[in-house]
C-alpha cells in the first residue's frame, strides 16, 4: 500500500524518533511510505484554544497536500481526532462548499497508526522484540474521540519479550490538555501527580501511549522526579527488532 | 472548607489552587466521586439498551428545544386547566419578585423549600430574606449547606465537600444537640426531628422541578429523602420554579427519563421518591399551585446552534462525578450553582461573555471527554467547551481587549501564519532549536520564562533534537 505519513508538527520537531520508527515499521510490513514535505500542523492547538478562524487556511492546505493519498497515517491520536471531528466543522465555518466536499472525501482515508495496523491492515503481530516492563496509558482523544479501543494494546501484546503491565486508573486524563496545562497549571499538576503515582505503582520502566503530547507531559514529571521511568511512543516499541 | 459566600468571583484558574490545597476537601471529594462513579458503572452496565435510551433522551430534548415556543404555551394551558396559576419570569429579579409577592399576599414569613438548583441560580433565598421571609432548605444536604452559611458544591450532593464529622460539629452548634455522634443514622435523625416540626407548620412550599409535561401540565420533583414529598403535599400553597428547558412533551417520555436519570445521578435503578402533581386537587395536597416559568438567559442559549444542546441537561451530575478537574477542585472553584463540566458550559452561556469568572470556565477542562461519555442525553460537552472558547475569543477580538494574556492572540496569529508556509515553519523550527540553548542545562530544560514557567514548575522538557524528522527524511531520499 502507498502510505502518506502525516507526522504532526509536534513529532516532526520534538520527537523525530517516533516518525523514523513509524517509517521503519510500515516499510518492514511491505508498504511504501511517502512524506509530503509541504505538511505542517493540523491546527489543533488553535482550534482548542479558541482560534478557529486562524486555521481555516490550514484545513485547505492539509486537504491540498493529502487529497490524492491512498491512505494517510499519523502516529498521533489527538491530531487524527482533531482532523476527523473538527475539519468538517471548520470547512462549514469557511463557507467553502468545495472544501466541505473535499474534507468529506479525504476523512475515510486518514488513520491513526494503531487503527491503521489493526483495523485497516488486520495486523496485530508486527514482529517486534522489546524486552522491557511496559505500561500503556490510553490517551483521552484516542480513547474517547477516535475510539481506537485496544488497538495499541493488541499490537503491544504481540511484542516478544515485553512485560506488559496494566496501569491502574488507566483511562483517567494525565492533565495535559494542550494549553490547559498552562492556563490551569495547578489543576493540571494535581492530575499529573496522580497519573505519575499510578505509573510508578506498576513498576514499569517504560510508559507508552499513542500521543507524544501526553507522553511529553507525563515524561516531563517522571524526569523531574528522577523516577527512572521513561516514556516511549508505541511506534518506537513496535519498530524494535531482535 | 471555608464558606465561599464571601469570595468575589474570580477566574477559575486563579482560585483553583486554594481548593486543590484543601486536603480534607480532596479526600472527601475523591472518596465520594469514586464511590458514585463505580456504582453508576454497575447500574448502567446492566442495561442492554442504554445507548438507545441515551439517544432517545437526546432526541426528545432536541425536539423540545426546536419547538419550545409551542410546548411552553401548551404547558401553560394544561396547568391552568388543572387549576394552577402560571407566571412568566424573564430573569431572576422577575422570578424573585413574583415569588416574594405571592408569599407576602399570604402574610407568611417562612417557607419550606425542596432542593432546587434553579432557585439557587436566581438567588431566591437571599431575595426573600431581604423581604423578611425565611426560606428553609429541607433537603438534608441543602440544610447543612444553609446552616453553615456555605454554598452547594455539587448538583446532586450539595454538601459533598463535607464529611460526617464536619456535619456533626455543625449540628452540635446550630441545633444545640450536645451528645451527637457522627453516625449517619444519628445525624439524619437530628435533622428529621428539626425538619418535621417545620413541615407541620409550613403554609407555603417552594420547589424547583425536574420535568413538566406539556400535554398534562404535570410537574415533577424526584428526590431521595421524602422531604420533598412533605414540602409538595403538606403546605396549602405550592410555588414551583421551572427553567423553561425542563419541559417534556408527553407523559410517555418518562419511560426514557425515569430510566436515564436515577441510574446516572444516584446510581439507583429506580428513584425512591417521585413526586408528580397536576394543578390542584380538592381536599388533597396544596389547594393553590403557582408555576413560575423562568427564562433567565435560556432563550439566548437556545439561539446558539452549537451551545443549545446544553439545555438538554437533566441535572443528573454524572459529568461532575467523572470529571478529573471537578474531582480535584470541587464545586466552589466554579463560582456558580452549576459546577463541573455542565457548569463550565452552562454558566458562561447564562451569564454572557463579559462575566470574567464565567468566561474562564470553558478553559477549566483538559477536554478529556469523560463527561460526554456518561451524559444520559448525549450532550457533547467537550465540543461545546471548544465552541465557547472560540466564541469567547471572537468576543474579545471584537471588544479589542485581552485581559491578562494579551500576548496569546499575537502568538496564535504568528503560529498560524508560520504553519501556512513551509519555509517559515522550517525556519521557526531552526530558530526554536537555537533559541532554546538559553534554557538547556545538563541536556534538559528545567526552567522556562513567562507563562511557560507553569510547565516547568513540575515538569522537565526535553530539548528539541539536533535533527527534525523532515531533516532526517531529506537525508534518506
Amino acid at each position: 500500500m502507498n502510505i502518506s505519513l502525516f507526522i504532526a508538527c509536534f513529532n516532526d520537531t520534538l520527537f523525530p524518533d517516533t516518525g523514523k520508527a513509524t517509517v521503519r515499521l510500515l516499510e518492514r510490513l511491505g508498504h511504501r511510505v511517502d512524506f509530503p514535505m509541504e505538511q505542517t500542523c493540523c491546527g489543533q492547538i488553535h482550534n482548542n484554544t479558541g482560534y478557529q478562524e486562524e486555521i481555516i487556511p490550514l484545513v485547505k492546505r492539509f486537504v491540498d497536500i493529502f487529497s490524492d493519498s491512498e491512505a494517510v497515517v499519523a502516529p498521533s491520536a489527538s491530531c487524527v481526532a482533531m482532523i476527523r471531528d473538527y475539519y468538517p466543522k471548520l470547512a462549514i465555518l469557511s463557507g467553502d462548499t468545495d472544501l466541505m466536499d473535499r474534507v468529506d472525501r479525504l476523512l475515510p482515508r486518514i488513520y491513526e497508526l494503531s487503527q491503521f495496523l489493526v483495523s485497516k491492515l488486520g495486523v496485530e503481530d508486527v514482529g517486534a522484540y522489546y524486552p522491557h516492563r511496559v505500561t500503556y496509558h490510553p490517551t483521552c482523544h484516542g480513547t474517547r474521540m477516535l475510539h481506537i479501543g485496544d488497538a495499541p494494546l493488541r499490537l503491544l501484546r504481540n511484542v516478544r519479550g515485553i512485560d506488559l503491565v496494566a496501569l491502574p486508573g488507566a483511562e483517567e486524563c494525565c492533565g495535559f490538555g494542550g494549553t490547559f496545562a498552562l492556563k490551569n497549571a495547578d489543576t493540571s499538576m494535581a492530575m499529573l501527580t496522580d497519573k505519575i503515582s499510578a505509573i510508578k505503582a506498576t513498576g514499569a520502566e517504560v510508559c507508552t501511549a499513542a500521543d507524544n503530547s501526553c507522553l511529553m507531559h507525563i515524561g516531563g514529571a517522571l524526569n523531574r522526579q528522577r523516577s527512572g521511568v521513561k516514556v516511549v511512543h508505541f511506534a518506537e516499541i513496535l519498530a524494535c527488532m531482535d | 472548607m471555608s464558606s465561599s459566600k464571601t469570595a468575589v468571583p474570580q477566574a477559575f484558574e486563579k482560585t483553583a489552587r486554594t481548593y486543590l490545597d484543601d486536603a480534607q476537601l480532596r479526600r472527601n471529594l475523591g472518596h465520594a466521586t469514586r464511590t458514585i462513579r463505580n456504582k453508576r458503572n454497575n447500574v448502567v452496565g446492566e442495561m442492554p439498551d442504554w445507548e438507545e435510551l441515551r439517544e432517545s433522551g437526546r432526541q426528545i430534548k432536541q425536539n423540545v428545544m426546536m419547538n419550545l415556543d409551542r410546548y411552553l404555551l401548551q404547558l401553560e394551558e394544561s396547568v391552568i386547566k388543572a387549576g394552577g396559576v402560571v407566571h412568566w419570569a424573564h430573569d431572576a429579579a422577575d422570578a424573585n419578585r413574583i415569588i416574594a409577592n405571592l408569599i407576602k399576599e399570604k402574610g407568611e414569613s417562612e417557607v419550606v423549600k425542596v432542593k432546587s438548583i434553579t432557585t439557587d441560580e436566581i438567588g431566591l433565598n437571599d431575595a426573600l430574606d431581604k423581604e423578611g421571609i425565611h426560606a428553609l432548605e429541607t433537603d438534608l444536604a441543602e440544610l447543612i449547606v444553609q446552616m453553615a452559611g456555605d454554598e452547594p458544591s455539587h448538583i446532586l450532593v450539595p454538601a459533598i465537600h463535607k464529611n460526617r464529622s464536619e456535619i456533626r460539629d455543625l449540628f452540635r452548634e446550630k441545633l444545640g444537640i450536645e451528645n451527637l455522634s457522627d453516625k449517619p443514622a444519628e445525624l439524619a435523625d437530628a435533622a428529621r426531628r428539626y425538619l418535621r416540626k417545620k413541615f407541620l407548620h409550613a403554609k407555603i412550599g417552594v420547589s424547583g422541578a425536574n420535568f413538566a409535561v406539556a400535554e398534562t401540565g404535570t410537574v415533577v420533583v424526584v428526590e431521595s429523602e421524602g422531604n420533598g414529598r412533605m414540602c409538595t403535599t403538606l403546605p396549602q400553597t405550592l410555588i414551583s420554579v421551572l427553567g423553561i428547558e425542563k419541559i417534556i412533551p408527553t407523559w410517555q417520555d418518562f419511560e426514557v427519563f425515569m430510566q436515564l436519570l436515577p441510574r446516572s445521578s444516584t446510581a439507583e435503578r429506580m428513584n425512591p421518591y417521585n413526586n408528580f402533581w397536576t394543578g390542584t386537587t380538592a381536599g388533597d395536597g396544596p389547594q393553590e399551585f403557582h408555576l413560575v416559568l423562568l427564562d433567565n438567559g435560556r432563550t439566548s442559549v437556545l439561539a446558539d446552534e452549537t451551545g443549545r444542546d446544553t439545555l438538554h441537561c437533566i441535572r443528573c451530575s454524572a459529568c461532575l462525578n467523572v470529571c478529573p478537574v471537578y474531582e480535584r477542585t470541587g464545586g466552589h472553584a466554579y463560582h456558580s450553582v452549576y459546577p463541573g463540566p455542565i457548569g463550565a458550559i452552562l454558566t458562561p452561556q447564562l451569564r454572557g461573555p463579559d462575566d470574567v469568572a464565567a468566561a474562564s470556565l470553558p478553559y477549566a477542562s483538559s477536554l478529556c471527554g469523560a463527561c460526554y461519555e456518561v451524559c444520559p442525553v448525549k450532550i457533547n460537552i467537550p465540543e461545546i467547551l471548544v465552541h465557547l472558547r472560540n466564541k469567547g475569543v471572537r468576543h474579545k477580538k471584537r471588544r479589542g481587549f485581552f485581559s491578562g494574556v494579551r500576548i496569546e492572540p499575537v502568538i496564535m496569529k504568528m503560529a498560524a501564519h508560520a504553519f501556512r508556509r513551509r519555509a517559515l515553519y522550517e525556519m521557526a523550527q531552526k530558530v526554536a532549536r537555537i533559541g532554546q540553548r538559553l534554557y538547556v542545562r545538563k541536556g534538559i530544560i528545567s526552567k522556562l520564562p513567562f507563562q511557560l514557567s507553569s510547565w516547568t514548575e513540575m515538569r522537565d522538557l526535553k530539548p528539541i533534537p539536533e535533527q527534525t524528522f523532515r531533516e532526517w527524511w531529506r537525508t534518506r531520499s
